[in-house]
């Protein structure tokens, strides 16, 4: 049924920190490795080893390049995007066979390959490109916020979250049920003012990106207030081994100590 | 968007074909049964065959055709759905008609309210393909208020100059057929251009800025794609061949909708000019689709590098 249910408590979905992002890609080779054997198996690849491959992925991971006034240099937002499980997804309403289709328990968003007839109109309906059609399956693919996994008994429990989530290096993806205001996910998105993507075309994504913080370099970083020396035996013993490293025997470290320069303030 | 050619191939030719059927009916309505079987035949027989030709074709662009059918199921929510089922209900009045109109059947009584139920119903089919397009938000140029008239009112002018072509060949071609054709073609030719100016000048309120969120950052630029070659999403939704011969293009479309109006009128001088003012409604139709999906630019596209939307 492709008429939406009524909004569930229960709102399951990602939070993805822009801020701690490195571009690994070890979210999206994860999600590919995983769903390429689970529910939306084969998520097949077309020419894989010659010059143009290409092939379904569910998460895709740009860079975006943002210049900040009054910057010399722009800085670099690394920026997964998958489904965002929206709660009132024109994706699943614009599905002609009910294929398409949003859980009234738990808010996912899900295709069933049995009876998709591969019409594409969902990822046009979609503005987020969350869905890739499969060419050799002949059905749309998507995000499954690896259903097969969370809910998976046959797994340890610390395993049973989205393929992403557990790979992510830098814990950038929190993977929780944002329709619960007390769970940690929602205290994460209330605490660094985590928001929706295109907000203003009315999808309601579930899934929310934490911005990046402000940024400290070596550029913009203002010193932070250092402790003046106060004249303190302490600090005369450092101004003391200060001169010591600083003497020409020791060439190799000068560098380094200047870099820190902690006292020469 | 992708123009596929399956998609356009459906659009022209059901739409002909249903504008044609529409007119078969109010022609029925009017005067009652046809001068001859022949010429009923043939009329139903082309209308029809255009409106299959074009929902078969529509189902060639399918991952699994042969699932086609479930697509009747959602007609609450998807307007591909409604269209399916309106398409399906149609042939029921339309072949009901065709039979009492020709005189196949000897039912003359049942001709007006068939040819109107046929109408309606051809009407409405055009109305869904339409609402298809229109309904989606995150194509600018397809979310209109013109996308439907655009529709309905190709759809009837092409059908229209059929009718009168088919009508030439049976020595059956009315100046008013003639007549009904130039107001459909010339309201077409100013509703698609009116439609042009719309979509060059509707705002463009989305950014990659609120695409990304990075907006409140400062000025967001596409420094890195996902991917080395290009994927479905790019293929499909990123299609911008066309947009550089845009301008030729709709240029191309206009030409050809006043040659077919002057086509027309050449009918009324000798009637046979009527085919070729069909040939070239029909020519500009195909065109105009192709344009329609060509030029519309949609939201995704924000992710891979274009600044607005």
């Amino acid at each position: 049924m492709t008429s939406l249910p009524p909004p569930s408590a229960k709102k399951l979905g990602l939070v993805i920190d822009l801020d701690t992002c490195v571009g690994c890609q070890a979210c999206a080779t994860s999600c590919k490795e995983w769903n390429a054997q689970g529910y939306s198996a084969p998520l097949n690849d077309s020419n894989p080893y010659g010059s143009e491959p290409t092939g379904v992925w569910l998460n895709r991971i740009h860079g975006f390049e943002v210049k900040e006034e009054g910057q010399a240099h722009s800085r670099i937002v690394n920026f997964p995007r998958s489904c965002l499980h929206c709660e009132e997804p024109a994706c699943v309403t614009v599905c002609p066979t009910g294929a398409s289709y949003k859980r009234a328990e738990d808010g996912i968003v899900l295709v069933n390959p049995e009876t998709c007839i591969g019409c594409k109109l969902c990822s046009w309906a979609c503005p987020y490109g969350a869905r890739e059609y499969d060419q050799s399956d002949g059905v749309m693919k998507k995000c499954t916020l690896c259903v097969d996994r969370i809910y998976n008994e046959n797994l340890d429990v610390e395993d049973r979250q989205p393929a992403c989530v557990k790979a992510c290096p830098t814990g950038a993806r929190h993977f929780g049920d944002l329709g619960d205001a007390s769970s940690n996910v929602s205290k994460l998105v209330a605490e660094r003012g985590g928001y929706d993507l295109l907000p203003e075309m009315g999808y309601k994504p579930v899934n929310k990106y934490l911005p990046p913080r402000p940024r400290r370099d070596a550029h913009t970083a203002k010193a932070e207030a250092l402790p003046k020396p106060d004249g303190s035996a302490f600090d005369r013993l450092f101004v003391w081994a200060d001169k010591l490293l600083s003497s020409k025997r020791v060439v190799g470290r000068v560098s380094d100590i200047d870099n820190s320069g902690k006292l020469e303030g | 968007m992708h123009p596929a050619y399956s998609v356009i191939l459906f659009t022209t030719a059901s739409g002909a074909g249903y504008g044609l059927l529409a007119l078969l009916g109010l022609v029925g309505f009017n005067h009652g049964q046809a001068s001859s079987v022949a010429f009923a035949l043939v009329c139903m027989f082309i209308a029809l065959g255009l409106i299959t030709i074009g929902l078969l074709s529509s189902t060639f662009h399918l991952g699994h055709p042969e699932r086609a059918w479930r697509a009747l199921s959602q007609w609450r929510s998807s307007w591909l759905s409604r269209e399916g089922v309106a398409a399906v209900i149609t042939y029921v009045p339309a072949l009901a008609f065709g039979l009492v109109w020709s005189g196949l059947i000897d039912a003359p009584r049942l001709i007006a309210p068939l040819g109107v139920v046929t109408a309606v119903m051809a009407m409405v089919t055009v109305f869904t393909t339409g609402m298809i397009y229109a309904s989606l938000k995150t194509i600018r140029a397809w979310n209109q208020m013109l996308t439907v008239p655009v529709y309905l009112v190709l759809g009837l002018a092409t059908g229209s100059a059929l009718l009168a072509g088919i009508a030439s060949l049976f020595e059956r071609f009315q100046v008013f057929q003639a007549v009904l054709t130039i107001a459909l073609l010339l309201a077409a030719l100013i509703l698609k251009f009116a439609y042009w100016r719309m979509i060059d000048e509707a705002p463009r309120d989305h950014t990659m800025e609120s695409a990304t969120g990075l907006g409140s950052i400062g000025t967001v630029g596409q420094w890195e794609v996902p991917h080395t070659s290009e994927n479905y999403v790019q293929k499909e939704m990123g299609y911008a061949v066309a947009r550089k011969h845009a301008k030729t293009l709709r240029r191309f479309v206009l030409v050809l909708l006043a040659l077919a109006l002057l086509a027309m009128l050449a009918s009324l001088a000798l009637s046979y000019f009527a085919i070729l003012a069909a040939a070239l409604a029909l020519a500009a139709a195909v065109v105009e689709r192709w344009l329609f999906f060509a030029e519309a630019q949609h939201v995704v596209t924000l992710f891979y590098g274009a600044k607005s939307a």
